[in-house]
């Protein structure tokens, strides 16, 4: 039982986890840290597998803006607890089932693959440090990274005629 | 061993994603169903970087990079709408949101 | 020869005068509707004439003489041409129903002077002119069938003339449907001529035929079929029953079309396709047998009818059986001949009747006619003279035609007894019909209120064609008179080379070894031979019965009671042809095609359709519902599909 291991099962564990809590909370707000929770799980375990780049930019982007983001509209708009109201017949009857079978059946056919088992993650590859991230996107992916630019311009531009009141 | 291999990431990533469609259909607040939008898209974060130290390649990280900016835009502008809707209907139920029926 | 080279103008001046009565005559006054039709008739009867003079100056090799005017369609190896041929039967025919048709066109000036709709029927009467003359002078089987619809067109339009009284409209009706029955096996026929010789044109079929031998089934079933379309065309049983019934269309229609010219189109289509009869002789026999049995039986449902129209249209199915009896028994030219002769005394006897029916001012049933010599002379006297000639008394054309059928029938290489009495017995019945008419309308005491109807002779234009049809009923039958006297039968010589140039070798070896006895025995044997004897002991009969006795008819009649009804209701055949054919296609009309096909297929079909589509669509627009969350489970399903797919491809190919 080495760390990498122990460290995978337990940040596993702490990822689904928070992901049921956000099924099962009552309050949005309490999905909100759940989710919070499992971006944390999940930058962990990037750090295991060598992408420590990633790892902080996924705290940093998705814990830090995009989910303050989430709590900050919920708690604007006061969501409180959510109705019950009936769940519909496709969602009742499909939908849960079926994603039920898209889990398991894909976690099974995973475990199972044997392309996916001979292919480890080893320790001796080095971490991807964020030099070699930098060359590739300023070299191979520099128009894709400007054009991601420009989306984040429009959206900003977008959020802030759609959440201005109107004059 | 020191070798997680890399299909039990797999795995990880098949459940979180599995468990974010769930969320998806079963959730009734508007922006419980966008956070099930972004648990999606990080089981898929999870399944890229696995597979780009599997193959020992910067493609797979570079990828995650932009994927997590492209979420970021569409979060803001996803929950400027959310704010205008929920202004507008005074509720953020999915299923009073239901205009564009037949 | 300015016709010969230009034959359509025949064909053009009638037309040509249907077309400007019809568009411009509606408001036209009597006198130039007249100029227009007559004088068009008139034209093309000179135009025949001049014809007859420059074809008796062909050589022989020239004859047929045909005029190609275009080609009218071309669909692979079938090519039908407006053609036109002139031969010695086209003269005889065009002779015949020009003739008779400008004499006929002059009486009704004065038969129709005081009907409505004058320019209509004038239109019509040109029209069905036209189309006599495009059938008499085809040269192939295409252009013989255009003239052939269009005469059925044209004797639908005249017998409902009047066609605001539904028995007109219905007789109209009756005559169109009942000859498309036949025409339906006409067209087969021309069909079938098609597929064993490869054209419709009669030069090319004929010399195919005589060089080359065609199967005997296949030439039966042709000329069957193209009988069925002359039992049609030319009322033989069983599809005679329009013919009476015709009856309702004005006089003069009754007596160009269904006297002297339509109903004759069947005759002369089978003296026309004689080198195809000839080399089938089970069709020869059934022609020749159905000929007989209709001669006999229509005469003798003749000898009862009261209505003077009727027994004149009985008398012509008859007499159109013994046409079609010289044709089966191979002497087509005594066929022709008789259908020469036939048009005269017929379109006189037709014509005077309607004198008489002028004169009575519209009655019709002899029964309440009587003593009109005196009152009309001029028509009792040509009527008289028709009646001996249909009678067939010697010295009228109807002896020398009729008495040539019936030797050819008794003692021609295809002779045949049974038919020879059966024509014999008709010529009997058709004598004692035809002078019981003649007693009736014209002897004995006035049957009607003299007071009320006032009796009068017809006016010129009705009479001058009378006299010149008498003249032709007693003198057109004297073309055969020298042979009876050991000379040449000039008519017979005349259409020789018509049937004989591809007439097959055994028929014209029998010609030759005909029997050829003394001058005199023959006249002799002529003059006291069963038809004389017959016919005189018929007109003795009817005088017995309508002058001498009076009463007698009506003592029989009560006495032969169930004899007299069958006949007098026409051996119910009307009747039974309601009941077995009509009854029940009517059944399958409404029933199965209507309520089940019409209704339950097609329009359930689309209907169905219809519906189909809406139920469809309700059921798939309630999958908008709105509800973002069963949109986001069919996005979910169509997911799990799609990875299924793909892993299953990606499974199947690697391994």
């Amino acid at each position: 039982m080495s760390v990498p291991f122990v460290l995978f099962f337990v940040c596993g564990a702490l990822a689904v986890t928070g992901a049921v809590l956000v099924i099962a909370a009552r309050e949005p707000i309490h999905s909100a840290l759940a989710l919070v929770l499992v971006m944390v799980a999940l930058a962990v375990l990037y750090l295991l597998l060598g992408a420590p780049f990633i790892a902080a930019v996924q705290i940093i982007v998705y814990a830090g803006a995009i989910m303050v983001l989430f709590v900050f509209v919920i708690m604007l708009l006061n969501a409180g607890v959510e109705e019950r109201t009936d769940f519909s017949a496709i969602a009742k009857y499909i939908g849960l089932p079926l994603g039920f079978v898209l889990i398991f059946w894909a976690a099974h056919w995973l475990w199972r693959s044997q392309a996916a088992a001979a292919i480890g993650t080893s320790a001796s590859i080095p971490a991807a440090s964020s030099h070699d991230l930098s060359v590739e996107l300023f070299r191979q992916y520099l128009f894709p990274f400007e054009a991601t630019s420009i989306l984040i311009l429009i959206a900003i531009l977008g959020a802030l005629v759609l959440a201005r009141k109107e004059q | 061993m020191s070798i997680i291999p890399v299909s039990y990431y797999l795995v990880l990533s098949a459940v979180l994603f599995g468990l974010g469609v769930i969320a998806f259909v079963f959730k009734r607040n508007i922006i419980t169903v966008f956070m099930s939008i972004e648990l999606m898209l990080n089981a898929v974060n999870l399944a890229f970087v696995a597979f780009a130290r599997a193959h020992n390649q910067l493609d797979g990280l570079v990828f995650v990079f932009f994927v997590i900016v492209v979420a970021a835009a569409e979060a803001a502008v996803g929950l400027a709408l959310v704010i205008m809707i929920a202004q507008n209907r005074q509720s953020l139920s999915v299923e009073r949101m239901n205009h564009l029926k037949f | 020869m300015p016709i010969l080279d230009h034959l359509w103008v025949i064909l053009v001046l009638p037309l040509a005068g249907a077309a400007i009565n019809g568009l411009l005559g509606k408001r036209w006054p009597q006198s130039r509707v007249n100029l227009v039709a007559v004088g068009s008739v008139t034209l093309a009867f000179l135009a025949v004439a001049e014809l007859v003079r420059e074809f008796w100056q062909l050589p022989s090799e020239q004859i047929p003489f045909v005029g190609n005017y275009f080609t009218w369609m071309v669909a692979g190896p079938f090519r039908v041409d407006f053609t036109l041929q002139v031969d010695q039967l086209t003269v005889v025919m065009l002779l015949t129903v020009a003739f008779v048709g400008m004499l006929i066109h002059i009486y009704s000036t004065g038969y129709m002077a005081h009907e409505g709709g004058y320019y209509r029927f004038f239109s019509y009467l040109n029209l069905f002119m036209f189309f006599m003359l495009t059938l008499v002078m085809a040269a192939n089987l295409v252009v013989m069938f255009v003239g052939w619809e269009g005469v059925g067109l044209c004797s639908y339009l005249l017998i409902g003339f009047w066609f605001l009284k539904k028995s007109a409209a219905d007789a109209g009706k009756k005559a169109f449907i009942t000859t498309r029955i036949g025409d339906f096996g006409f067209t087969v026929g021309v069909l079938l001529v098609f597929a064993t010789f490869q054209s419709i044109d009669f030069g090319t079929i004929f010399q195919a035929l005589a060089a080359n031998s065609v199967s005997e089934a296949t030439l039966t079933i042709i000329c069957i079929l193209l009988f069925a379309g002359a039992v049609g065309k030319s009322a033989q049983l069983p599809l005679y029953v329009w013919l009476p019934d015709a009856m309702e269309g004005p006089t003069p229609v009754s007596a160009l079309i269904h006297a002297a010219t339509m109903v004759t189109a069947g005759v002369y289509m089978v003296a026309r396709m004689n080198p195809l009869f000839s080399r089938a002789p089970i069709a020869m026999l059934l022609v020749a047998v159905v000929g007989a049995v209709t001669a006999f039986y229509a005469a003798t449902i003749g000898l009862v009818q009261t209505d003077i129209k009727k027994v004149l249209a009985y008398s012509t199915v008859s007499q159109l059986g013994y046409m079609f009896l010289a044709c089966g028994v191979g002497s087509y030219s005594a066929g022709i001949f008789h259908l020469m002769t036939h048009a005269f005394f017929k379109g006189l006897l037709f014509l005077a009747a309607g004198s008489v029916i002028h004169a009575m001012g519209g009655e019709q049933n002899m029964m309440k006619m009587g003593g009109l010599a005196k009152k009309t002379p001029i028509t009792f006297w040509t009527m008289l003279i028709a009646t001996l000639a249909i009678a067939g008394i010697p010295g009228f054309a109807g002896f020398f035609s009729k008495d040539k059928i019936l030797e050819v029938t008794h003692a021609g290489s295809s002779g045949n007894l049974v038919l020879w009495f059966l024509g014999v017995a008709g010529a009997g019945l058709t004598s004692f019909y035809m002078f019981r008419l003649v007693f009736l309308t014209f002897f004995g005491e006035p049957r009607y209120d003299e007071h009320h109807i006032h009796v009068h002779e017809s006016p010129k234009n009705m009479t001058i064609p009378l006299v010149i049809l008498a003249v032709g009923s007693i003198f057109g039958g004297w073309f055969a008179a020298p042979h009876l006297v050991g000379g040449p039968d000039y008519f017979d010589g005349f259409l020789k080379p018509v049937f004989s140039s591809y007439a097959p070798p055994s028929m014209s070896e029998a010609a030759e070894a005909g029997i050829a006895p003394s001058p005199a025995s023959e006249l002799l044997h002529a003059l006291t031979g069963w038809p004389v004897i017959v016919a005189v002991v018929g007109l003795l009969v009817a005088w017995w019965f309508y002058i001498k006795n009076p009463e007698a008819p009506k003592r029989l009649a009560t006495s032969l009671h169930g004899l007299y009804t069958l006949l007098l209701n026409k051996y119910y055949v009307d009747e039974l042809y309601r009941a077995v054919i009509i009854r029940p296609l009517l059944w399958i009309s409404t029933n199965v095609l209507w309520h089940g096909v019409d209704e339950g297929l097609i329009d359930g079909i689309v209907n169905g359709s219809a519906r189909v589509a809406r139920a469809a669509g309700g059921r798939l627009r309630e999958l908008q519902s709105g509800n973002t969350r069963s949109y986001a489970t069919w996005v979910l399903i169509g997911v799990v599909g799609f990875t299924v797919l793909l892993l299953a491809l990606f499974v199947t190919g690697v391994h």
